[in-house]
């Protein structure tokens, strides 16, 4: 009989709160970012430059969290740079999970020769040092938003594909496959129908990981200035400017690593929560 | 007219032999049980004829005939879709056999409208009938319930609903209450029966337990290392049995009304002459294979 165990509800978790709430407050500053930014981004004033964060002597109004050393406003920059670090977390993120996740659960579920040509490719391709990998592809492809997404689909879809092809693997030898099998579904209708239910809570959590991996490696790249053009702010070009003037204006290397930072703890936090939420079990 | 015939089936994974040479008949509304210990290759009868074997198990020979069709023949597609529709399992363990992400109700309703071209209304009336049939109290409750929240023994009536409900002429049950507790496992056995003999199907049931099968099937297969050593009526079997090991199985079952009595495991000496006739059997098979 549902006994009990159907009645037990569990509370929301403040977690799911904490980091959907920041992710929130990101997309609409990316959204907004045009109507929220005191300042053009890209406007240089070198009357105006090391100007510092408001609470401080010294600052003026109009640049909130100061100005770097050519006069551009600080915030502006960040919550211009979430729209790139968005976009490329999204779309990065999605790609890298189908084609990963897609490979995975058939060379779980196929085994054989499928399975044997997927797991070589992983094993071969984890042997690339994954940054050095990813740099080596925008040298050939050049920079830009395209290839920095391209760059970590191409480096990163291993993670799900391991991942995936083991809970495939496992979920497969299960009777309910089985019984599945007997009642006539091909292999295809398994896998979407039977399979793929039960490895959502993880691809969930994968994905959401994947999510603040790809801002980390935009990040990376940005401050080896391989990420879009130099002009156009994204966190990791600030986080490499604030650097070299970290003695005199601290605040520039800050903002943009706070945000950095909350983000991509966000983006985990928030998988973990969404697990709990997608597994029928713990829900 | 047998609805089920397997002739001299070989099965193999790479050159060790699974099945020997097994044939077997289930006639339309047949009881037949297929007993054997451990590794007698008992499940994977019933997993060759669903066309669930592993991978590495391969049908090296015989047939396998449903209705006079030969299933080994057809394409896979063509064999899924004449399965599904005359056959069913009765799976061992309930914990597993329900797929957990999803609710009970359109899991065992998807089944007959995708497959076997059901409309939802019908399927879903159909499906709550049966699990009146198997005595669940609530059946709007459960089928809107996921597999975790029900008991084992209520996701075993559901799998026996399930297996009922296309009206499958033919169902494997392969050991259905073995993971189950000494008091839920009556319940079960007889629910079985009582569903058996309403819709008249024919049932190959699989088990160790020569209890169970003096209760409920009427004939029966004994397997030993893959081959059959003897087909038999239930009656008989109890009575007089035909082969030294099938004598010897027999007597090797505890006898609770007996509390003195120890058990009697298989001698040393039927377990020989038995492995004696099977290595005979792989040397006349081979030299007619070369």
């Amino acid at each position: 009989m549902a006994d009990g165990r159907a009645a037990v509800k569990r509370r929301i978790n403040p977690r799911l709160w904490l980091s959907g709430g920041w992710l929130m407050i990101l997309v609409i500053a990316a959204l907004a970012a045009p109507l929220l930014a005191p300042q053009d981004p890209l406007a240089q004033d070198l009357f105006a430059s090391r100007l510092p964060p408001l609470w401080q002597a010294g600052a003026e109004p109009g640049f909130p969290l100061g100005t770097d050393s050519l006069g551009r406003d600080v915030l502006s920059r960040v919550l211009y740079g979430a729209r790139v670090a968005l976009i490329v977390a999204l779309i990065a993120g999605s790609c890298t999970c189908v084609l990963g996740a897609g490979l995975g659960l058939v060379a779980g579920y196929y085994r054989g020769w499928p399975d044997m040509v997927i797991s070589r490719l992983i094993e071969i391709w984890m042997a690339f040092p994954p940054v050095l990998f990813a740099i080596l592809l925008i040298a050939v492809m050049g920079t830009g938003l395209t290839s920095i997404i391209v760059a970590i689909v191409v480096i990163d879809w291993t993670r799900f594909a391991r991942v995936i092809r083991a809970e495939a693997m496992s979920q497969g030898a299960m009777d309910y496959v089985a019984s599945a099998k007997v009642a006539g579904r091909g292999r295809f209708g398994i896998i979407l129908r039977e399979i793929l239910p039960n490895v959502l809570p993880t691809i969930v959590v994968l994905l959401t990981l994947e999510m603040g991996i790809a801002v980390i490696v935009e990040a990376i790249l940005g401050f080896v200035n391989l990420s879009i053009s130099s002009d156009d702010p994204t966190w990791g070009s600030m986080i490499a400017e604030g650097r070299a003037a970290i003695h005199h204006s601290w605040w520039v290397l800050v903002f943009p690593l706070i945000t950095l930072f909350l983000t991509v703890l966000s983006f985990s936090q928030l998988g973990e929560g969404l697990k709990d939420h997608f597994d029928p079990v713990l829900r | 007219m047998s609805f089920l015939e397997l002739k001299n089936l070989d099965a193999h994974v790479g050159r060790l032999p699974i099945l020997r040479d097994v044939s077997l008949q289930v006639a339309p509304g047949e009881v037949r049980a297929l007993v054997g210990e451990s590794g007698a290759g008992k499940s994977m009868i019933g997993k060759a004829i669903l066309g669930t074997l592993p991978d590495a198990i391969l049908v090296t020979g015989g047939q396998i005939l449903l209705e006079g069709e030969d299933l080994q023949r057809m394409r896979a597609k063509d064999r899924r879709r004449l399965i599904g529709a005359k056959a069913a399992l009765i799976p061992q363990d309930p914990l597993t056999a329900l797929n957990p992400a999803r609710r009970v109700g359109p899991q065992i309703c998807n089944r007959l409208v995708d497959i076997l071209g059901w409309r939802r209304q019908e399927a879903e009336a159909r499906v709550v009938e049966l699990l009146h049939e198997v005595h669940i109290p609530a059946p709007d409750r459960v089928m809107r319930a996921y597999p975790h929240e029900l008991s084992g023994g209520m996701r075993q009536r559901i799998l026996i609903a399930s297996a009922f409900a296309a009206e499958p002429q033919l169902i494997v049950a392969d050991e259905p209450t073995t993971a189950l507790d000494v008091t839920v496992q009556k319940q079960i056995l007889r629910l079985i029966r009582d569903l058996q003999a309403r819709h008249g199907t024919a049932l190959l049931f699989v088990t160790h337990d020569l209890g169970v099968v003096s209760k409920l099937c009427q004939s029966m297969t004994v397997l030993y290392g893959g081959k059959v050593i003897e087909d038999t009526s239930v009656d008989q079997f109890f009575r007089a049995p035909g082969h030294a090991y099938s004598a010897a199985l027999l007597a090797a079952t505890p006898k609770y009304t007996d509390p003195d009595s120890s058990l009697m495991p298989v001698p040393e000496a039927v377990i020989s002459a038995v492995e004696a006739e099977i290595a005979a059997h792989d040397a006349a098979h081979q030299k007619g294979a070369v």
